[in-house]
């Protein structure tokens, strides 16, 4: 079992962190003409969309209550009914989705009861679902938040199977996919090709493949989101032969979801790896009754190639990884299956599934603890977020960018991690990497004695020669 | 913070905008609402100050989606581009172990980082929770001899302009006035001429701009004490209160500095900009006209006379490919006039600005450069600037980073002004920059890729009706 090594200073520096807030922001993205708004001060909402803006490069539908000291002192739940009277009326959206920060919680605001006030005053709103849910900022990160959203979704708008007379099959071709924040758009898309090779329907909840990936559309302007998870599909959960569940965050919005329609589910952590995804394949194998299909055996064979080519270069090879837990959880294991090996990991926050992560150690905290960790360690890649470069150059290695922000790259949504085809070219992009560290790499030895008449006015300056191999290592 | 200090910050008798109402900007409605909190606002206006240790007090959102984030640059130490939070905890919160935690973090940063001062910003969550800012700064600060500077702006104070202002009010009461300037370089003074010392504030050397301007200074034997606060250092900040002159560039945001400096030490001041050669040029005058050196004088105008030539050359080409181009403007306002002469002097044609955040005064200037019945947008959404774009046959949209991915979807040309841009378009030599960036552009070929339908369909999609130059 690995040891989780809790967080022992007062001050953290360069956070790791995103928060929860914004978590559950994100996966209201995943759903069509949805829009969050976080109640809270207009700054946590400017913030967030930045902090998006600059990830995916996309305009972001993002909404805030702008509590100011009347409202934070005198009570803010007016405001929450204002602000989803002004976006539902001027906007009609399919979804509001309504996350509470640090400020909110603080301050002991009660968000349930506010929307029932909306639901009271303004019930020409009543067909919009509007779903509060509480995420402040001093518990959880980004990873947490994501999952408390995607619970609440499932509590407010999925109906139960009694209630609306579903039943677990009835759409045969019908797979619901819960996934977590560790999924990228391109990792989404991956993953619906892989599903819909078996003949079957992927119902991806959210499904931000669908609205953040990067397309241009027809229109020129939308204050919500465009594309994502169709919202009307919430009600047809319950009829689906299965659902798959992506991401070892979402335990509880599975459990939830099996209560409520009596559909079996299968879990898996990540979907890294030979072996992560093998699992995965033969179960959807044995759900559709299908045959795997060619294409995906071609791939199988293609990561397998992958993996003789690059162990190598990753074999023995020391990595330092900075993420949240389920993303961190999955790069130990991708490499533990080539042999290498985490010297270093660092998650902002504890989760169960570290325990079973694919290192010795997981230290709780920032990229300080990082850069520490990677020194005494002698790590010799980094894989982290954007903040990580300046780590990475700190350290003298090169890094890797995964997980949320990526600001300083363009692309780092669409980047594919999961399946035998991201597997693959993971497994090419660390390698490559690696090889630019010359690992093994004999420096020239200038013999004294040598008869070389080039090496002759270095044997006159005997204390630079000194000094330049010194440098080198 | 209280009630009574917030509102003789909002009541600033230098700003424009007091004139209507007692309180500067008006409050903020859910539901509808872009833009920053005072805690964004006094974090932007500081964070700059490079050798300094600046501690987010508050839980994780504050800092965690906000560190690093800026495109200002430093000569020297890099220590601003380090986070540093005390990421509160739920137990902290409700324990009330914030102070402690604070404490103890502050003595981490000195331990560690050895900063020239430490800066701590307060939040909302440690402000609601009622946290003593300014007993555990004070506190901190006689413990371990390090200047500890509390900024005592949370977001729900108001918005970002506010907390510019906080963060102002900060540096005056504590930082300015704390050291003498150094005395002069020899070589400063081998120069022959009388050397004088200026401050500029709000100016924030976005992607190194300033030292476009620098250079010109030195030449003219200006001494920038401080900048307050782009590329500044902590002792820099310190000898403010002897400057000769301040100049505000081109913001309002921290009017309250110039005028608190004016009122305590007698400095005068004056507002302009650097951005656009009309405007750099007339900013070299100020200086020279409020310094009252006669040989000044003279040498400022010999150099503008020089330096306004040398650019001329330079910006010929691109005044060929620009003239009669169409801008809409949207930067909230600040800046609007100040870039309205700039991109008038390039030969283009704003057909209209923001002015969400112009003052009177502003606005008089932006008529005055663009004639009376120049198009002001008060509100700027996005649906309101597109529509704006094709009513008119915009060629390029200017505004901040908010608004690209906005203007890109409707396939509109654009520019970056914003404080996360890359290039730097102050001073002469940032005039070729910014032409040069408008070019790139306007006439980039992918104009016309994206609003070509494919190949087997009829149809259009949006953004293609447009027939103007762009693309060509």
């Amino acid at each position: 079992m690995t040891e989780i090594l809790k967080r022992n200073k007062a001050l953290s520096v360069s956070p790791l962190k995103a928060s929860q807030t914004i978590g559950a922001a994100l996966a209201f993205l995943g759903f069509h003409r949805a829009i969050p708004m976080l109640h809270g001060s207009q700054g946590c909402t400017a913030f967030g969309k930045v902090f998006f803006v600059r990830h995916f490069r996309e305009p972001i539908p993002l909404q805030t209550t702008a509590m100011d000291q009347v409202t934070t002192v005198m009570g803010s739940e007016e405001s929450v009914v204002e602000g989803l009277k002004t976006i539902a009326g001027k906007n009609q959206p399919s979804l509001l989705g309504v996350p509470t920060t640090g400020l909110s919680e603080t301050q002991g605001s009660d968000v349930r009861m506010a929307v029932k006030m909306f639901r009271q005053k303004y019930p020409e709103f009543d067909a919009i679902p509007v779903v509060p849910v509480s995420t402040p900022d001093y518990s959880g990160c980004l990873e947490t938040g994501f999952a408390r959203a995607v619970e609440a979704i499932i509590k407010t708008v999925v109906p139960a199977a009694e209630d609306a007379g579903t039943r677990p099959g009835r759409r045969r071709r019908q797979v619901n996919i819960l996934v977590g924040s560790s999924l990228t758009p391109g990792d989404l898309e991956e993953l619906k090709e892989i599903v819909e090779a078996f003949g079957l329907r992927p119902v991806v909840i959210p499904d931000l493949s669908d609205s953040l990936d990067g397309h241009l559309g027809e229109g020129d302007f939308s204050p919500l989101t465009i594309g994502g998870a169709p919202v009307s599909e919430l009600s047809t959960l319950g009829d689906a032969a299965a659902s798959l569940v992506i991401g070892a965050s979402l335990n509880k919005a599975a459990d939830l979801l099996r209560e409520l329609t009596g559909v079996p589910d299968y879990r898996f952590d990540h979907l890294m790896g030979l072996e992560a995804v093998d699992q995965f394949i033969n179960l959807l194998h044995q759900i559709s009754a299908e045959p795997v299909p060619a294409k995906l055996e071609r791939q199988r064979a293609q990561l397998q190639d992958a993996m003789l080519d690059t162990h190598f270069m990753l074999g023995m090879g020391r990595f330092a990884l900075a993420a949240d837990p389920d993303l961190l959880h999955g790069f130990t294991h991708m490499l533990a299956g080539v042999g290498a090996e985490t010297v270093a990991a660092v998650s902002p926050v504890n989760a169960p599934v570290l325990q079973r992560a694919a290192s010795e150690q997981v230290k709780i905290g920032d990229l300080e603890d990082l850069e520490r960790l990677a020194e005494a360690k002698g790590a010799e890649l980094l894989i982290a977020n954007s903040h990580g470069v300046e780590s990475a150059g700190r350290l003298g290695i090169p890094i890797l960018r995964a997980g949320f922000p990526q600001y300083d790259t363009l692309g780092g949504y669409q980047k594919t991690w999961i399946g035998y085809r991201g597997t693959r070219q993971t497994l090419f992009d660390l390698a490559n990497i690696m090889l630019t560290l010359e690992k093994g790499e004999i420096h020239p030895y200038r013999s004294m004695l040598a008869q070389k008449p080039e090496y002759r006015e270095v044997a006159h300056e005997p204390d630079e020669t000194a000094a330049a191999g010194g440098l080198q290592h | 913070m209280k009630q009574k200090d917030i509102a003789a910050l909002l009541d600033e008798p230098a700003c424009a905008h007091n004139k209507k109402s007692k309180s500067g900007c008006a409050k903020p409605k859910p539901g509808a609402t872009a833009g920053g909190c005072a805690f964004d606002g006094a974090q932007i206006a500081l964070l700059p100050i490079a050798d300094v240790a600046h501690i987010v007090h508050g839980s994780i959102a504050c800092a965690g989606s906000s560190w690093d984030n800026r495109g200002t640059r430093s000569s020297g130490s890099r220590l601003f581009r380090i986070g540093m939070t005390t990421d509160l905890t739920e137990q902290d919160v409700i324990m009330g172990r914030g102070e402690k935690r604070l404490f103890h973090s502050i003595k981490q940063a000195i331990d560690n980082y050895q900063p020239a001062a430490v800066f701590v910003y307060n939040t909302c969550v440690p402000a609601l929770i009622g946290d003593d800012l300014e007993a555990v700064c004070k506190a901190a600060e006689s413990r371990w001899g390090t200047p500890v500077v509390p900024v005592d702006a949370a977001g729900f104070y108001g918005t970002k302009n506010l907390g510019n202002r906080i963060a102002g009010e900060a540096m005056v009461k504590y930082v300015c006035g704390t050291r003498e300037p150094d005395p002069l370089p020899g070589a400063a003074q081998a120069s022959g001429h009388r050397i004088h010392d200026v401050t500029l504030v709000g100016e924030y050397n976005i992607a190194g701009e300033l030292w476009h301007v620098l250079p010109l200074l030195d030449e003219l034997g200006l001494r920038v004490l401080c900048t307050l606060s782009g590329d500044a250092r902590y002792r820099e900040v310190q000898t403010m209160h002897r400057s000769e002159v301040n100049m505000m560039v081109c913001s309002k945001a921290m009017i309250n500095v110039a005028r608190k400096l004016q009122d305590a030490f007698g400095t005068p001041w004056f507002e302009g900009s650097f951005y656009g050669v009309r405007d750099v040029s007339q900013a070299l005058r100020d200086f020279a006209r409020l310094i009252d050196d006669e040989d000044l004088s003279a040498r400022t105008e010999a150099l503008i006379a020089r330096e306004e030539a040398k650019i001329d050359g330079a910006l010929g080409p691109w005044r060929e490919r620009l003239r009669g181009k169409r801008v809409l403007l949207y930067t909230g306002g600040v800046k609007s006039w100040s870039v309205i002469a700039a991109l008038q002097d390039l030969g283009m044609e704003v057909v209209a600005t923001g002015t969400k955040k112009s003052t009177e005064e502003d606005k008089a200037r932006i008529r005055e450069l663009m004639g009376q019945d120049a198009v002001m947008l008060e509100e700027g959404n996005p649906r309101a600037l597109i529509d704006l774009v094709r009513e008119r046959g915009v060629d390029v949209l200017i505004a901040g980073g908010r608004n690209m991915y906005t203007a890109l979807k409707a396939r509109i040309p654009f520019l970056d002004i914003n404080q996360e841009r890359e290039f730097g378009y102050a001073g002469y030599a940032g005039m070729v920059e910014l032409a040069r960036q408008l070019v790139l552009t306007i006439e980039s070929p992918v104009w016309q890729q994206v609003r070509e339908p494919a190949p087997w369909t009829g149809h259009n999609p949006v953004g293609c009706k447009q027939t103007q130059g762009a693309g060509r």
